[in-house]
């Protein structure tokens, strides 16, 4: 890549895909035609006025777009510093910001004239999400889901079927979201002639990295235009939980070149990263190469995989988007990690304080700001990313607090 | 040695009229000696160039069964390191079978790809096959395995296009690895028309020996894959045997390497046999 000055962090990838070392195109030969095939699909797409009109629609009808900026003022009063505000994307249909990008992906599959989807899912919100358009687009839908998160998600599962899609259980390696992807690969590798693959993160073989944050970005855009209205200015935080990144990236883009604002990123520090049982490969990671990108990752010194652990599926993924890696080390976002314990504590006040049960996924993000709130002056404007809905997760949550639903 | 060992092995077989067979055994499964025993039996049993599988934890473009190889060498402490050690020993009583690494990316990256094939090529490895690096990705690994004489092996595909297939072939080494099906190892088999017609396309491209891989697993099929192509590559059969032949705790019975090399000899022999067949078929009056 040539040098370039550093007056934006927004100019990434490169045509190859590449932020700075991260990132690229690490597939297996049987599917490089086809991936560019999506690349070159998508470049048309993006500047097709048609295309956009039609995802606009969508985002506005469909998934109920813009999703409100609400400002917390019984948990900023509690904490006692800084102004809280909540980009509400748990309201989209579904429950998460997971539908922006499914749309978007559907859409493009149906324009590339794909009339199989495939989709891989941790939590299961991705896979609601995919089954979701499938059902509007009337796409046959294929779920790949490790038979931990199946058991764990029982109620995403069913909704995904409820939907008409098929789930499959993934039950090699540690039977989570890496194994999904896993085998989602392999069912594309295998039916490349019809199949369009649906990854539900910002990572992935180029251009999807790229195409997800395009399609989630449309949450900072959003953001911008209401924190002016309502507070006139910039926000001076972001804060945003990162499993493979795409709601962050969502949020971030857009703010990437403005200095003041400050954003943080939360992976899931699971029991403790010194226990070794997390799923913050940024803060306890290193650099590799798996599902198509080089980025970081939780890994063994000879290069194998490890699991990673949190309570929150959706943040269970030993990888991260190959931006966020860049990004980390260009030291424009900074990385942080929470505990289980501390976003449990955070969703339980979450829901006493403001009504809302959030998802155990921004739950993180809110466990981070309750971390950095009380320090900070009443006119320092925080902006969390409620990126999911704590329906899901009740039974995870009961099960913890020993309660028997 | 190195790339010349390989180009060596070709040319015998070319000179003796016959497409050569490809065996691949993961690394270390399913503990170290065993998996040492096989690799040591595979040339005495016919195998004319052997892929040792270089395990890994998310082996994306492989099917159940060489997913359950790789499990079961990384459960019994394989490693890339022990790969290159094991290569080391065999090369110790075999200084003409080819052996060719096939594996992913990522352990190589992070054992630093220059130290990796300086090592590797030290071991007496001849030829790297890097699954999920294509030829866009593949500058940083290749430029320091040519340096130490070690061959990157490019896989072609029946996606491979006629766009693609000249940056594909561009820097390949050693042989081209064609993967006769649009999936991964040990599912489905191509039909031997489709494969012929495919070499006749990559021949049109290359003067490299292709061999022809996934699906292959009777003997019948590797004659008739031989006899078209350079080499036939069996894998998934292989490791299929060294499961049947495990105990209730995953441990190897006794008999597992006798099993395992008897398949190889049987596939050998269709393999050699397979040209002569196919010309004694031609001089048949109709």
């Amino acid at each position: 890549m040539a040098t370039t000055a550093a007056n934006t962090y927004r100019a990434g990838p490169d045509e190859r895909g590449h932020f700075g070392i991260f990132g690229g195109r690490f597939v297996a030969e049987t599917l490089m035609p086809l991936i560019l095939e999506v690349e070159r699909a998508y470049a048309a797409a993006r500047k097709d006025p048609a295309f956009r009109d039609e995802f606009a629609y969508y985002l506005e009808h469909y998934v109920g777009r813009p999703s409100p900026l609400y400002l917390a003022q019984r948990l900023t009063r509690h904490l006692g510093g800084a102004r809280i505000y909540f980009k509400r994307d748990e309201l989209n249909h579904t429950g998460a910001h997971k539908i922006n990008n499914c749309v978007g992906q559907a859409l493009l599959a149906r324009r590339m004239g794909k009339t199989r989807i495939i989709a891989e899912t941790g939590a299961g919100q991705h896979g609601v999400a995919a089954a979701t358009v499938c059902a509007l687009f009337g796409l046959p839908c294929t779920v790949y889901m490790g038979s931990v998160d199946i058991e764990r998600q029982a109620p995403n599962v069913f909704r995904m079927k409820l939907l008409g899609a098929e789930v499959k259980p993934v039950t090699s390696g540690s039977a989570t979201l890496k194994d999904a992807m896993n085998d989602a690969l392999r069912d594309w590798v295998a039916n490349v002639e019809d199949t369009y693959y649906i990854i539900g993160t910002v990572a992935g073989p180029h251009p999807y990295p790229m195409m997800v944050r395009e399609f989630q970005s449309v949450i900072g855009r959003e953001t911008r235009a209401q924190i002016m209205k309502a507070e006139g200015r910039l926000p001076d935080t972001l804060v945003a939980c990162i499993g493979g990144g795409s709601n962050a990236i969502g949020l971030f883009h857009e703010f990437l070149d403005e200095p003041k604002v400050a954003i943080i990123g939360v992976e899931a520090a699971g029991k403790g990263i010194e226990t070794g049982e997390h799923a913050a490969s940024l803060t306890a990671g290193s650099p590799g190469v798996l599902h198509g990108n080089r980025t970081y990752l939780l890994q063994t010194e000879d290069g194998q995989i490890k699991e990673a652990h949190s309570i929150s599926a959706g943040l269970d993924y030993p990888g991260i988007g190959p931006e966020h890696a860049w990004l980390k080390e260009a030291g424009r976002v900074e990385y942080v990690a929470i505990t289980d314990e501390e976003a449990l504590e955070a969703f339980r006040l979450c829901s006493r304080l403001e009504g809302i049960i959030p998802a155990l996924e921004p739950a993180h993000a809110l466990a981070q700001v309750m971390k950095i709130a009380p320090a900070l002056p009443k006119d320092h404007l925080i902006v969390m990313n409620m990126c999911g809905r704590g329906d899901k997760d009740v039974f995870t949550v009961a099960k913890r607090f020993g309660v028997s639903l | 040695m190195s790339l010349e060992r390989i180009e060596r092995r070709f040319a015998a077989l070319r000179a003796a009229g016959r497409g050569g067979l490809i065996a691949f055994i993961s690394a270390g499964d399913p503990d170290p000696e065993t998996s040492m025993a096989l690799l040591e039996g595979l040339p005495g049993a016919g195998a004319d160039l052997i892929e040792l599988g270089v395990p890994f934890t998310d082996p994306m473009a492989d099917g159940p069964i060489i997913q359950a190889g790789s499990q079961r060498a990384l459960k019994a402490g394989a490693s890339t390191r022990r790969t290159l050690e094991m290569v080391r020993r065999f090369r110790e009583a075999d200084a003409g079978t080819p052996i060719v690494l096939m594996g992913y990316y990522n352990p190589l990256y992070v054992y630093g790809p220059e130290r990796f094939s300086r090592d590797a090529a030290a071991a007496g490895v001849d030829g790297l096959i890097v699954v999920d690096l294509p030829p866009e990705e593949g500058e940083e690994l290749r430029l320091p395995a040519e340096a130490a004489g070690l061959a990157l092996v490019m896989l072609a595909t029946p996606t491979t296009d006629e766009r693609r297939l000249p940056a594909v072939l561009a820097h390949a080494g050693g042989f081209i690895y064609y993967v006769s099906i649009t999936g991964i190892t040990g599912t489905r088999s191509a039909a031997a028309e489709a494969v012929r017609a495919a070499l006749v396309r990559l021949r049109h491209h290359t003067a490299l020996p292709v061999a022809v891989g996934f699906g292959i697993r009777e003997p019948a099929q590797a004659a008739e894959v031989a006899r078209v192509a350079d080499a036939a590559v069996v894998g998934s059969a292989l490791v299929e045997r060294v499961a049947r032949n495990l105990d209730a705790a995953g441990r190897a019975k006794p008999g597992l390497v006798a099993d395992v090399l008897a398949l190889v000899g049987g596939l050998a022999a269709a393999v050699k046999g397979a040209r002569r067949a196919a010309a004694a078929e031609r001089a048949r009056p109709a």
